[in-house]
Formats: C-alpha cells, sequence, structure tokens
C-alpha cells in the first residue's frame, strides 16, 4: 500500500489534463455536428427536419452511457475495435451535438422573424441570411446556455471511465485503490473539477448578465 | 409602362378572404398612398408586390419584373424595389454604416471603397451623417426609420414600399420621417405607401387609394380624393380621421 503523496496527486492532475482534452475534442466535433443538426431542424425541407429532430430525440432519449458501450462493446462484436479514447470522444460528441443542435436551435428561433423578412427584402439568399444576419445574433443570444452546457460536458466526461479511460474520475479510482485515503482522494478529483467548471459557471452567468443588458428594447 | 401593375389580386388565408381582385397601376416617379382602416387588406397589398406575401391569383408586375415565389425571380426583384417596415427591422449587431453597405456589398458586389460612398451619400439624404459608426440601439425611432431608409435607398431601387412607416414613431419623430419621404417624393422616386397620416397622403400624394373589405373602394388624385369623398364608407373614414 502506498500513501498519498506528490506523485499520486501529479498523477490526478495528469489524468484532469486528459478530462479537458476529451471535453475539447467532444465540444469541437460535437458542435460543429451540432451546428449542421440546429439549421436542419430548421430547414424548409420536410424531410431533412424530420432526420434532425429524429436523431436529437434518440440521442436525448437514451443515457449516455449506452451511446458509450455500443460504440465500445457493441462495435467490437462486429469486429471494430474501437480504442478507449476513440470510443469516448465519438461517444460523448454524439451526445453533444443532440444538445447543442437544440440550444441553437432555439437560438436561431429567437432572433425575430421580422429580422428574415428585412434581410430577405433586401435580395439576401438564405444563405446570406444566415452568415450576416441571423447567426450573428443568434450566436450572443446562446453563449450563456453553450457555456453552460460546457459546465455539464467537463463533469459527464467522467462517464468514459467505465470503458478503462483514464481521465479524473477514474484516475481518482485508481490512486484510492491504492491509497485507501478516500477522503484526500476524492476530496482533491473533486477540487479539480470545482476549479475547472466554477469559472466557467462564473462566465455563463457574466454572459447571460452581459447579453440582458444589450437586448434591444 | 407603369412601374407597377397590379391584376385582379386575390388573396386568403385559409377561408378568409383579405384581397378580393385588387386592380391598379402606378406610373413612373408617382406616390400612392394606401389608406384604409386595419383590417382592410392594405398592408398585405403592400406585401404582396415585393413578394413577401404569396396571392393566389391574379398578377403583379413591378419594375419590369413578374411576381411570383420563385427565388431566384424574387431576389432579382428585391434589387430593384425596397420596402421599409413600421418596426424598423435595422440589424442590431452592425452599425449603421455595415446596415447600409450590406447588401450592396453581398447580392451587387459593389466594391467596399463604393459600398462606403453609397453608405455616405444615402446618410446625408436622411441627414444622419454623423451616425455612421452608432449602433441602432443607440439611436431614437425615428433616426433608426431614416436609417431603414437610406438602407433601402443604397440599393438604388426603382420602387420603394412603405409599410405604415411612422405608426411606431411618437408624434414628434414622425415629422422627420416624413420629411424625408417628402423629399425622396420630390426627387422623383416611385413610392407606394400604406399609411395612417392623412395629411401627408393628401399633400404629398398623387393618388389615394382607400381599400375597404379586400377591395380598392375608391381611388382618385389625392386632393378630389379628400375634399370630395364618393363612397359612405370613404366619408366616414375621413371624417373619423379629422376628427382623430
Amino acid at each position: 500500500m502506498t500513501t498519498f503523496g506528490w506523485p499520486e496527486a501529479l498523477f490526478l492532475f495528469r489524468a484532469a489534463g486528459w478530462t479537458l482534452l476529451l471535453t475539447a475534442i467532444a465540444f469541437l466535433i460535437g458542435g460543429l455536428l451540432g451546428g449542421v443538426l440546429a439549421i436542419m431542424r430548421l430547414s424548409r425541407i420536410r424531410i431533412v427536419r424530420r432526420i434532425a429532430a429524429t436523431y436529437i430525440l434518440v440521442i436525448q432519449s437514451i443515457p449516455v452511457l449506452m451511446v458509450l458501450f455500443m460504440s465500445y462493446y457493441g462495435l467490437s462484436l462486429f469486429g471494430v475495435e474501437l480504442p478507449p479514447f476513440l470510443a469516448a470522444s465519438a461517444s460523448l460528441a454524439i451526445y453533444v451535438s443532440a444538445y447543442l443542435a437544440e440550444i441553437w436551435r432555439g437560438s436561431i428561433e429567437s432572433v425575430p422573424f421580422q429580422q428574415w423578412e428585412a434581410s430577405a427584402s433586401l435580395a439576401h439568399s438564405p444563405a446570406q441570411t444566415y452568415r450576416h444576419v441571423i447567426l450573428p445574433q443568434a450566436v450572443r443570444i446562446s453563449l450563456p446556455p453553450t457555456v453552460g452546457f460546457l459546465v455539464q460536458l467537463v463533469k459527464n466526461t467522467s462517464i468514459v471511465s467505465v470503458v478503462g479511460f483514464v481521465e479524473l474520475a477514474r484516475a481518482g479510482q485508481l490512486v484510492n485503490n491504492a491509497t485507501f485515503d478516500s477522503f484526500r482522494v476524492f476530496g482533491l478529483v473533486a477540487l479539480i473539477y470545482f476549479a475547472i467548471c466554477f469559472p466557467l459557471s462564473r462566465l455563463s452567468r457574466h454572459l447571460e448578465k452581459v447579453m440582458n443588458a444589450s437586448r434591444p428594447h | 409602362m407603369p412601374a407597377v401593375l397590379i391584376e385582379d389580386v386575390h388573396k386568403s388565408y385559409g377561408k378568409l378572404e383579405v384581397l378580393k381582385g385588387v386592380s391598379l397601376s402606378v406610373e413612373t416617379g408617382q406616390v400612392v398612398a394606401l389608406i384604409g382602416r386595419s383590417g382592410s387588406g392594405k398592408s398585405t397589398m403592400l406585401r404582396c408586390i415585393n413578394g413577401l406575401e404569396a396571392f393566389q391569383s391574379g398578377r403583379i408586375e413591378v419594375a419590369g419584373h413578374v411576381v411570383d415565389q420563385d427565388p431566384k425571380r424574387l431576389r432579382a426583384l428585391r434589387k430593384d424595389v425596397g420596402i421599409v417596415f413600421q418596426s424598423y427591422n435595422l440589424f442590431p449587431h452592425l452599425t449603421v454604416g455595415q446596415n447600409i453597405m450590406l447588401s450592396p456589398r453581398i447580392t451587387k458586389n459593389v466594391p467596399q471603397a463604393e459600398a462606403l460612398a453609397l453608405a455616405k451619400d444615402v446618410l446625408a439624404q436622411v441627414g444622419l451623417s454623423d451616425k455612421f459608426d452608432s449602433y441602432p440601439d443607440n439611436l431614437s425611432g425615428g433616426q433608426q426609420q431614416r436609417v431603414a431608409i437610406a438602407r433601402s435607398l443604397a440599393m438604388q431601387p426603382k420602387v420603394m414600399l412603405f409599410d405604415e412607416v411612422t405608426s411606431a414613431l411618437d408624434p414628434e419623430l414622425t415629422g422627420e420621417v416624413l420629411l424625408v419621404m417628402e423629399k425622396l417624393a420630390k426627387g422623383g422616386m416611385t413610392m407606394i405607401l400604406v399609411t395612417h397620416e392623412m395629411n401627408f397622403a393628401r399633400n404629398v400624394a398623387n393618388t389615394t387609394v382607400f381599400m375597404h373589405q379586400g377591395k380598392i373602394w375608391e381611388q382618385g388624385p389625392s386632393r378630389e380624393l379628400f375634399a370630395a369623398p364618393q363612397t359612405p364608407e370613404l366619408q366616414g373614414f375621413v371624417k373619423a380621421g379629422a376628427q382623430g
């Protein structure tokens, strides 16, 4: 049995790095996919709308854990062996895409329809309307809830520990198994999560205030 | 050939028929005021002219474009036909200058320097040269509406539509917007305006059209129409307006 000292703490900090990396990758890929889904969800073409809506509904209705199991264990049944990091990133990105798509759809829809009319009346194409008129306004509206969701994502990355990927939560378990110093180990783990999430939460609240102050009246 | 030609236009929302066969012809350089009670179909008629509302039957031709719902043809039409709305609808994330330069740049590929000169010119026309770098939120309603007019002018339209553009404004701000419109009218712009400003209709519009129950009820040279309304509906409307 080892005691909980600097090497163990460093191990946890390194694992926190993986948590951050996983969050970043899931957010980036999930964000790209989510952006496409949000616009598909608002398409004038019914079948496109339906596909996006179904995808979002399905993903939001099953636990991330199941997506993870399916991509890690499920695919291996068909001979596709994803490394844990890849399975974890992919599953989280899928989860992120469904939620961001809904957040962003709401943001796009909350831009007043008169903006669409004004833009169309100035001979802009639908793509130009999105790019120059709607999206810049929607992005501002979406910032607070998007950063808020990012906080959830940081915490939810802990789920991928079940497929053996060593991020912060899994690292905490490993150190605890070796030291049995649960209080200090998980105390530090919790502290690291807090140190990442608290500033983000504050940022989200700050953005909300700024957005409310600059709302046109 | 008239600048705007409307022939027997019918439009319904479901079972409710809001335009029951409207025909109207507007010559180049003419100013036409559409007046009538709310629900008479005047705003709907105006919005049909630039394709913001689709209609079921009839025919509209404006500045040489036939109005239908084909996106490409609509875009071509809207380069030649401007519209100004009651609620200004400026783009709040862009400065006044950017609001004005955006459309010429992206729809007509006007070079930056030329767009800038154009923006300064139209802003001067509406008397707001000093507001180039302001954001719409920092302007009064009257100033925002003048910017909206400038934004429309920057597309160098052949016909301009005005949809109750002073209805959201306090009385003291209404005047500055009407002044800009009067200047445009004197400059020879072809204009169709839906308005509740009876004095403006009488004094500036060549022709006033009174709409009632989805039809053109009465029309004629503005001064004659207001001086001697023929139908009891217009007589009542003019009288109510004079009192209010």
